[in-house]
């Protein structure tokens, strides 16, 4: 039961949870960047919870189905329309062979999940249908998808109940300012002790320079190094080190001026400090950013930040006990 | 340069809005050394480009979908902007 692309949106991919296990051949792990959102799209429409789905960013793409399907859309609220009448988000409902899946203005959030039951099924790369667009890896032919493709959808049970919802006290906003807890890192010495103080005292904004790659922000007072001699490879510019091993949600801050949250399709790599990493829980906020959003890094210590992933997964067990 | 975001636009006799689609910066001009794409009281038809959005890294132009004069503009270059949010105005009576 394929679906007919009549226009693609901005940046509409195909996702599941990734593919870890290959960021050490500098491969990252992908996947959806609001994988709570992805989990729950998929329970939705009674799919597995890793099954692939497409990734709307900002703007929605026309989808016109050849068979009944049952959908659902999580994450941002990007409103979807059924042949022009409005769904709700967040709740599953039924397409009949023939009707266009369309979407109206994003009215919070930035990234939307758009399950299909039977899921997406082009063909796993690594293990992933997860669409790397850098390495030209994953999801429909290695790229965002395009006005004229057709997308294959797995086979399904589309007896699954419309209007299975997960209420709004189980779904997340970032909202604004959007606060994302940090654990100080390796290279915390690097900057002085006013310059750590500032980082989280100031709100900064998302930049338009946002991606799945990494989120950049701005506004914030720059960060005053400590005087050093460089170490061999580091180079001269205080922001600086020898290279080394970039973890997701870490923090770099080349220049010293604007910080890059890496996210899901990160590099794995290279030669800027790390203030710190923003705590895994908090990840899928950083997907639903908007440009200009106020954001301020919120210094936690591990423990909370364990905490906080334990908490985020009761919240998962509690919407998967309600809707298997 | 993607050319297939253009904007929608809500009808209502003779005036019609010119809606963003994406949120992002809005610019009048296409780079900061050039003249305004159009200005107020300029007669524009469909397919002018009347400014664009950045977001993502990327640049969008915001097209124009009807004939007339253009009106106002209701945000200044360089600002913020929502999707949805009312850009410009043109005025067909």
């Amino acid at each position: 039961m394929p679906i007919d692309v009549l226009s693609a949106g901005l940046s509409t991919t195909v996702q599941d949870l990734g593919r870890p296990g290959y960021y050490h051949l500098g491969i990252p792990i992908g996947g959806a960047m609001d994988r709570y959102a992805l989990r729950a799209a998929n329970l939705l429409v009674g799919n597995p919870e890793d099954a692939a789905c497409l990734e709307a960013v900002f703007l929605g793409p026309e989808l016109a189905f050849s068979e009944d399907a049952v959908v659902a859309v999580t994450g941002a609220e990007l409103p979807p329309k059924v042949d022009g009448e409005t769904r709700e988000t967040w709740t599953s409902f039924r397409i009949r062979a023939g009707q266009v899946l369309s979407f109206d203005y994003i009215r919070d959030g930035a990234r939307s999940c758009i399950a299909v039951a039977g899921g997406i099924d082009t063909p796993p790369a690594l293990g992933s249908r997860s669409t790397y667009a850098i390495g030209a890896l994953g999801g429909f032919e290695g790229r965002a998808i395009q006005s004229g493709d057709r997308l294959p959808v797995g086979r399904a049970d589309v007896s699954v109940a419309e209007g299975r919802t997960v209420s709004e006290k189980m779904r997340r906003n970032s909202g604004s300012p959007c606060e994302l807890r940090v654990v100080t890192g390796l290279y915390w010495h690097r900057i002085t002790e006013e310059a750590g103080g500032q980082f989280f005292e100031d709100t900064w904004k998302v930049a338009s320079e946002a991606d799945r790659m990494g989120y950049r922000f701005q506004g914030g007072r720059p960060l005053e190094f400590v005087d050093r001699e460089p170490p061999f490879g580091a180079g001269s510019d205080p922001s600086n080190i020898t290279d080394a091993c970039y973890p997701y949600g870490s923090i770099q801050v080349p220049g010293g001026t604007e910080p890059i949250v890496l996210h899901r399709d990160a590099v794995s790599g290279g030669g800027y400090f790390m203030i710190g990493t923003v705590i895994s829980a908090d990840m899928d906020l950083i997907g639903q950013l908007q440009p200009h959003t106020d954001t301020r890094f919120l210094q936690v210590d591990m423990e909370t930040a364990l905490a906080a992933r334990q908490e985020r997964a009761s919240m998962l067990d509690a919407i998967r006990q309600r809707l298997s | 340069m993607n050319e297939k975001t253009g904007p929608a636009q809500a009808d209502s006799p003779g005036r019609h809005e010119v809606r963003a689609m994406l949120p992002g910066t809005f610019y009048r001009k296409p780079a900061p050394d050039q003249p305004n794409y159009k200005d107020p009281g300029d007669s524009v038809s469909v397919g002018d480009v009347l400014g664009l959005i950045e977001v993502m890294k990327s640049f969008h132009h915001v097209v124009c979908e009807h004939e007339g004069t253009l009106g106002e503009f209701l945000v200044d270059n360089e600002a913020p902007i929502k999707a949805g949010q009312v850009l410009a105005v043109i005025d067909n009576r």
